[in-house]
């Protein structure tokens, strides 16, 4: 049974240590701490650097994203597993994108700095770890009565391919020095790794992603519901890689207090998780899975991600997203707006038996 | 039989999942249209009882025929 579950399951725990090796070492270069692969924070930066917010200290073309994206998009042309897909609802999906953005910048972290966190000592990602795994239960409880947002139909390849085609071509721009867009001069935005180390790591986690299908929603998901623990091996092989990194570099600080781009309102770190395990059940992934399906050509997901940039800036105008100081002024009526708008999406899209 | 063609997953696993809980069929038939359905589909069936045998249909679809061991 043990050599069995090693055997089926070796490409998703071997793809969450490289994930979590990853991230000690980009932090290690130059990345914010605790921020080696942030999904959430790093289309922030993005947005910031399209200036679509005014948030001086987060703005960046990040390649980690345009690696990831692109790594899967290669992946599955040589596996032959590109299919461009869509038209599963998607205004709803640009919507839940959006709140599940907003939702894991009150937090601060898309579920897999959650667990970066966690492996750099923060205890205040538990808190958000036990809201995350409440919203996924409760979005398995929808899906249980028949949730579903309706079925994806084919698309063509230069639909599948416009947004893999449209973030490369906008990094491409960065690096010959356009000078349209924003780069922080102070704060997490100003905190990079190389270029080309974040682009090539991004690249390998892109890649293997997309062969392993590593989702942090899905490994709790399918462990409740199907009892099938494989792609929460990966996710805890995160976890140890990121504790053994941090542990070996001496950037192991347990504790709740003065933790890196963190804050200690524990409501908010457990209601803002909420939003985001609740919204990425709906979803069918994390925003890490969002990223590698757009990858694969599956437009719903890449409408999903150009929601989540539109949240991560609504989020900075509007002051919904924390700080280290503590939560945005609006922070926290977002939060429970949020949540408002994911449950009208659950109980409007239960299917009828057929 | 199931159709969850244009389904990603977890819908297809759970819409014979919850087939299999209410009329515990001797076979059933599950229509997909992805790889991670067909080997989520037959993974969950392996463990519930079921033997699986996937036929590609054209065009990137597969029927699963799943059958009581």
């Amino acid at each position: 049974m043990k050599e069995n579950f090693f055997k089926k399951y070796w490409l998703v725990m071997l793809c969450g240590l490289i994930i979590g090796a990853a991230a000690v070492t980009l932090t290690a270069f130059g990345n914010p701490a605790n921020m080696g692969f942030c999904i959430a924070c790093f289309l922030r930066d993005i947005a910031g650097s399209l200036k679509l917010h005014g948030a001086g200290v987060v703005q960046y073309f990040r390649p980690e994203i345009v690696g990831i994206v692109l790594g899967a998009c290669l992946m599955a042309l040589i596996g032959k597993e590109f299919k461009p897909k869509g038209g599963s609802s998607p205004v709803i999906r640009f919507t839940l994108g959006a709140a599940v953005m907003v939702g894991a910048l009150v937090f601060l972290g898309c579920p897999l700095r959650m667990v970066i966190r966690i492996g750099g000592g923060d205890l205040n990602a538990i808190i958000g770890l036990v809201g995350f795994v409440l919203g996924i239960l409760i979005g398995i409880f929808f899906l249980k009565h028949n949730f579903s947002l309706g079925r994806a139909y084919k698309q063509s390849k230069v639909e599948g391919l416009a947004f893999p085609v449209m973030l490369t071509v906008g990094f491409v721009l960065t690096l010959i020095g356009v000078t349209f867009f924003a780069v922080s001069t102070e704060g997490p935005g100003s905190k990079h790794a190389p270029v080309l180390l974040a682009l090539g790591l991004g690249l390998v986690v892109g890649a293997l992603a997309q062969k392993s299908r590593l989702c942090m929603v899905g490994g709790i998901r399918d462990a409740v519901m199907f009892k099938e623990f494989g792609l929460l091996a990966g996710f805890g092989c995160i976890l140890v890689a990121v504790l053994v990194g941090n542990a070996i570099l001496g950037n192991l600080n347990w504790g709740m207090e003065g933790q890196p781009i963190a804050h200690t309102e524990w409501l908010w770190n457990l209601l803002g998780m909420t939003v985001v395990g609740w919204g990425c059940t709906l979803l069918g992934g994390c925003p890490l899975r969002q990223l590698v399906l757009a990858g694969e050509g599956n437009v719903d997901s890449a409408i999903t991600v150009l929601g989540m940039i539109a949240g991560a800036a609504a989020a900075h105008t509007l002051k919904t997203a924390s700080s280290a100081d503590g939560t945005g002024v609006n922070g926290p009526i977002a939060t429970i707006v949020c949540l408002a708008v994911i449950l009208i999406v659950s109980v409007t899209h239960l299917k009828k038996e057929q | 039989m199931i159709d969850a063609r244009g389904l990603s997953c977890p819908l297809p696993v759970i819409r014979t999942q919850s087939e299999i809980a209410k009329n515990h069929p001797d076979t059933l038939e599950v229509l997909v249209d992805n790889k991670p359905a067909v080997g989520n589909v037959t993974r969950f069936a392996n463990n519930s009882g079921y033997n699986v045998t996937v036929k590609e249909l054209e065009d990137e679809e597969y029927s699963l025929v799943l059958t009581k061991r």
